[in-house]
């Protein structure tokens, strides 16, 4: 995850107390009351990669209707980034660990 | 006899206004809400450990949304309040829910669906691009996680929503690119007569425009197309007015175009729908009060009838008000009659706002073949357009069953209003020929791994 690629933009509210995820592997600084979408999308430019093969997805709707922003956690549950708030040891993928569609045979 | 059991579902303005009116008669109501904290999406809180105070988040609108806050705060336990609790089903007043991993079962006498809204949207070229956000998604960014969506912010859509969030980034120092709306400018003065109904709101409108003007930042109406571009992510925006395209640099878009209710607890409970022609979109069939033709059922706020969070609060009340009437408890009809007189009102700026900020329906219906109509499941306009010919797809839900569009995890909410549009185009009939995209439990996806609740 590259500093330039990040797609939100922090204005203020930064005098939180830190919370580490893990996102594919990697430790991610937070802050507490952020989302998992806001915490992923303030260092990196996508969530997930879309089963569907058209390429990345960052979520849309930010109010749990759209389910465009789902994670993967590490034991194969799906969470909704937006309105999932980050905790020491939330653990996701950005990826499904099966694969993107069409599954190969 | 034991106290009527009333539940309301959401604790936005309507859903709190709700729960006071039956509170202030004695009667504990369930009160079940999908976020942490009450407020809605237009009155959404920060969380706890956030600093900015009411004035910063909601500008003009702080004293209302203070009220709203400290009414629904005030509550303690006078009602039984599910906070983080979706209503997934509804069948024979019994209420299916599901909190974090437990499921929940609630009956009631009567039920006040205030489920709100989300943006409506409209499919154009590169929307599904990381860094195009919906309208309301763009708000909520900036309300409950003090982010921008980018770096440099183009909103495009239509709607009040448009200009109120293009001000809100504007005034919290975000770089806005363009303001695009679809709307033509000679649509908004002819509706101001009806806007009139609203003086202050009207007035807030156009104090909009002015601030975006002040700080030149370029507002473009009556645009006909927009393409978002870019590799991996949103790099700039194409738009395409009645007398020129150009491009505009940008990496986040803001999108929608007014907003469309949650109504689908209201379908489930199998609810008569009428085809409101000002929005293009079915609604619920409900009398002044909230009342649906189905009885015990009642709905208030945006869930029903996009009138605004205003409105919603009166709503709240009426509907409440009805189901204790109709559950034989004695309700001032003085209170009762001026609450239909405040709902009129609201009724006739409604009437204004779609004047001035029509759906654009050419957008769907002319959008090119490999635009993707369905987020969820990457379908194309083209792929819709060929079940509706091809399939003799002529209904909107036998074009989804073919298709595919409507019956991905959004479950129709985000390409619903465009599908319909595309498939009458495709087929050549009446928008309300093709019909809805019918609501099916669970209307949100569940989290993986539910426990059932077990009888002890």
């Amino acid at each position: 995850m590259e500093a330039s690629q990040r797609q939100l933009i922090r204005l203020g509210e930064t005098n939180r107390q830190e919370v580490i995820v893990v996102v594919d592997g990697r430790n991610v600084g937070a802050l507490e009351g952020d989302t998992l979408l806001t915490a992923v999308l303030v260092q990196a430019g996508r969530l997930r990669v879309s089963e569907f093969g058209d390429g990345s997805r960052a979520g849309f709707c930010l109010m749990g209707a759209c389910q465009d922003c789902w994670m993967w956690t590490a034991d194969g549950r799906r969470i909704r980034a937006c309105t999932t708030f980050v905790a020491p040891g939330l653990s996701v993928l950005t990826y499904p660990k099966e694969g993107v569609w069409p599954l190969p045979e | 006899m034991a106290a009527p059991r009333i539940v309301v579902v959401g604790a936005g303005p309507a859903g709190t206004r709700a729960a006071e009116a039956l509170v202030s008669s004695g009667i504990r109501p369930v009160v079940i809400d999908e976020a942490a904290r009450s407020g809605g999406q237009i009155y959404r809180r920060q969380p706890p450990n956030f600093k900015r105070g009411y004035e910063k988040l909601y500008g003009f609108d702080a004293q209302k949304a203070l009220g709203l806050h400290q009414c629904f705060d005030g509550f303690g336990d006078d009602i039984d309040y599910r906070p983080e609790t979706s209503v997934w089903n509804v069948r024979d007043r019994k209420l299916y829910t599901v909190c974090r991993n437990r499921s929940g079962e609630v009956e009631f006498d009567a039920a006040i669906f205030a489920t709100g809204a989300t943006d409506r949207l409209a499919p154009v070229k590169g929307w599904t691009l990381p860094g195009c956000f919906s309208l309301g998604g763009s708000q909520i960014a900036l309300k409950a996680q003090a982010c921008s969506i980018g770096k440099r912010v183009a909103f495009f859509g239509t709607g009040p929503l448009l200009y109120l969030i293009a001000y809100q980034y504007a005034k919290a120092g975000v770089d806005v690119a363009a303001v695009i709306d679809t709307s033509p400018f000679a649509n908004q003065a002819k509706a101001i007569p009806l806007l009139a109904a609203r003086p202050s709101l009207l007035a807030r409108g156009l104090y909009f425009r002015a601030f975006l003007a002040s700080k030149r930042i370029p507002v473009h109406s009556g645009a006909r197309s927009v393409e978002i571009v870019g590799s991996d992510r949103v790099r700039a925006v194409i738009v395409r007015t009645a007398g020129k395209t150009f491009e505009i640099e940008t990496d986040a878009v803001g999108t929608g175009f007014h907003l469309r209710s949650e109504n689908q607890l209201a379908d489930l409970a199998g609810c008569s729908f009428l085809f409101d022609h000002l929005t293009q979109q079915w609604r619920p069939n409900i009398d002044q009060d909230g009342r649906t033709d189905r009885a015990g059922i009642y709905l208030a706020g945006d869930g029903a009838r996009i009138l605004g969070a205003d409105a919603a609060e009166t709503a709240g009340r009426l509907a409440a008000i009805g189901a204790m009437r109709d559950l034989g408890l004695p309700q001032s009809e003085d209170e009762i009659r001026r609450l239909r007189r405040q709902m009129q009102r609201f009724e006739r700026f409604r009437k204004g706002l779609l004047v001035a900020f029509p759906w654009p329906e050419a957008l769907a219906r002319e959008a090119t073949d490999d635009v993707l109509v369905c987020r969820c499941e990457a379908i194309t306009v083209g792929s819709l357009r060929q079940t509706a010919v091809h399939e003799d797809a002529l209904e909107l839900n036998r074009a989804k069953a073919f298709s595919r569009v409507g019956m991905g995890r959004c479950q129709g909410r985000f390409c619903g209003s465009a599908a319909a549009e595309i498939v009458a185009a495709a087929r050549d009939v009446n928008l309300a020929d093709v019909g809805r995209i019918r609501g099916q439990a669970p209307i949100k996806p569940f989290p993986g791994g539910i426990d059932e609740e077990v009888a002890a």
